[in-house]
């Protein structure tokens, strides 16, 4: 009771009732006093949305066919659903064939394909071209690919972004090589939101003839995007990060002359024209459909409530608290994400402190040492300061009531922690004093 | 002709509010509250007839969305309920056995009246 009368004066200090203007939330939210759970860690997962659900329902039933058993109606019809998601995701991409998308589990095996399949495919016709371009804070899977084929004897060259996060083009052109094959630049960052200058960069690898690859499971269906105009040869596509089913993805390849050819990784039946060999699953596939079709009718009014929520949080947390730093480039990005370092604030006690919403850290786990974000210390976070930030994810579902308690329960927990931090009272009695203080290492 | 379809209409909009406001989870149910008022918002000033039936037939299929919804969760309860233990089944979950209640899903037509749709999920209840 105490708890709930602490939130509600809380929150009746912050006007909850308002309805901002121009975004779409309820006033009296009866339920909210329920509530006892938030999520808001979009960039990780997100909820199934129901119309993504029902569309899936009846492939998980009625609709049980093959898609690729050709001679009778079970497996036309499973067909046609494969189709029909495949148009789908074409459409909103403003690709030109329904040939060009290949579905996978996901986009870490999208991005395995893209990086692995192609270079060792363009190495065994050409064995002079073995170097790939990428950057210091793509996705694991990009990163780790690429460490894989540097051990087949490939040269790799990881460019350095700035400090806001954007890969400098002046960069890329000094490392294009006559033996390059790929270059590969995730599209919005899952760590800090950051958007890359895509289409500049599209053009640029178009203009040397390399091939140029983007792993858009966090872009997709968020931003526009259009393959065309931005020269995107090869795109990586995750269902999950868009209000749809884990475990499905797609690969888009688009056709051009010359083809774009790879090596398959899966080998079997000859599925997806050989080049992931497989049985579709149907209803995964019917939900990635779904989710793509939501996402290009709900993209504007999405955003412009993610675009009010970022801007909202920002300005709380920067009037209530300070020593904050947001992190990337806060203009070109994705509103969806925030990724923000508290100073004095440990990351994974803050999280723990706020243990009824899901955020992220930004830092992993491993084994025994707790690691600082490689997105952030490459672009020039100090460790210590990597140590103190979370990550924010906004989704479609996400209200402002939700929002309101975030930024509360932030400052409150970052006000509390810091109380007891040494190294803030340090700060404090340096800023009091002219004495240097002593300077800490992590590790 | 023009009184009839603002009462189907406002019909729709109150059955679609009702039917969005039995989500048991929190974000689902404030998204369709939220959605379909702005939808309905959105096509208030919508005077041709045929682009008028074309929004209501719609914002048909999406209360049978949202209807078909709520009986998933029913029986996702009584799946987690069977799966969980061995006790026997509640009575009111005998109705929901997925091999002798799973009907009315016609896909290959629209539906004409609620779907009594029927499904076992493990994740029962944690879905929404």
């Amino acid at each position: 009771h105490r708890i709930l009368t602490y939130y509600t004066v809380n929150l009746l200090k912050l006007n909850f009732n308002a309805n901002p203007i121009g975004v779409d939330d309820v006033k009296n939210e009866k339920q909210k006093k329920k509530i006892s759970r938030f999520y808001l860690d979009s960039q990780a997962t997100t909820m199934i949305d129901p119309r993504v659900f029902d569309k899936m329902i009846p492939y998980m039933t009625y609709v049980y066919g093959n898609s690729h058993s050709r001679n009778h109606f079970f497996g036309w019809e499973s067909e046609n659903a494969v189709e029909e998601a495949r148009e789908n995701i074409i459409r909103l991409i403003n690709g030109k064939n329904n040939k060009e998308i290949i579905f996978t589990s996901g986009a870490t095996e999208s991005n395995n394909l893209a990086i692995i399949g192609i270079c060792t495919y363009y190495n065994n016709i050409n064995k002079n071209k073995n170097h790939i371009i990428t950057s210091q804070i793509e996705h694991k899977c990009i990163l780790q690919s690429c460490r894989y084929l540097q051990t087949k004897g490939f040269e790799v060259t990881y460019l350095k972004p700035n400090q806001k996060g954007i890969i400098e083009l002046e960069d890329i052109k000094k490392n294009i090589k006559p033996n390059t094959i790929l270059a590969s630049f995730i599209f919005v960052n899952n760590e800090i939101g950051v958007i890359q200058d895509i289409k500049n960069i599209g053009k640029m690898c178009k203009e040397n003839q390399i091939l140029f690859h983007t792993d858009a499971s966090q872009a997709i269906g968020k931003v526009p995007i259009d393959v065309q105009e931005m020269n995107i040869d090869l795109m990586s596509i995750s269902a999950h990060k868009i209000y749809g089913p884990k475990g499905i993805g797609a690969l888009f390849i688009k056709r051009k002359k010359p083809n774009i050819r790879l090596n398959a990784m899966m080998h079997g039946g000859g599925q997806e024209r050989g080049m992931r060999s497989g049985t579709l699953p149907t209803h995964l596939i019917v939900g990635l459909g779904e989710a793509i079709q939501l996402c290009s009718r709900e993209m504007e009014r999405d955003n412009k409530k993610l675009i009010f929520f970022f801007n909202y949080v920002k300005q709380y947390l920067s009037k209530n608290l300070d020593y904050i730093i947001f992190n990337g480039c806060q203009i070109n990005r994705y509103h969806g994400n925030l990724n923000i370092s508290f100073l004095f604030v440990e990351g994974e006690s803050l999280l723990m402190s706020l243990n009824d919403i899901a955020l992220s850290s930004g830092s992993a786990c491993t084994s025994n040492t707790l690691e600082p974000s490689y997105v952030l210390r490459s672009i020039g976070v100090s460790e210590d300061i990597a140590h103190t930030s979370i990550r924010i994810g906004f989704n479609r579902f996400t209200t402002f009531f939700e929002v309101q308690k975030l930024c509360v329960d932030l400052v409150n927990s970052v006000k509390r922690l810091r109380s007891i931090s040494p190294l803030y009272e340090m700060e404090l009695e340096k800023n009091n004093s002219s004495s240097d203080t002593l300077q800490f290492v992590w590790t | 002709m023009a009184a009839s379809s603002r009462a189907q209409v406002l019909d729709l909009y109150r059955a679609m509010l009702r039917e969005s406001k039995r989500f048991s989870s929190y974000n689902y149910r404030t998204y369709a509250v939220r959605r379909i008022r702005d939808a309905f918002r959105e096509n208030k000033n919508v005077k041709d007839p045929v682009e008028i039936q074309t929004l209501v037939n719609k914002a048909k299929r999406d209360l049978e969305v949202i209807r078909r919804q709520m009986d998933s969760r029913s029986v996702a309860q009584a799946g987690v309920h069977n799966l969980s233990s061995l006790q026997p089944v509640p009575p009111r979950f005998k109705q929901f056995s997925y091999l002798s209640l799973l009907i009315s899903w016609d896909y290959r037509r629209p539906p004409s009246h609620l779907a009594n749709f029927c499904i076992f999920s493990r994740d029962g209840v944690s879905l929404y």
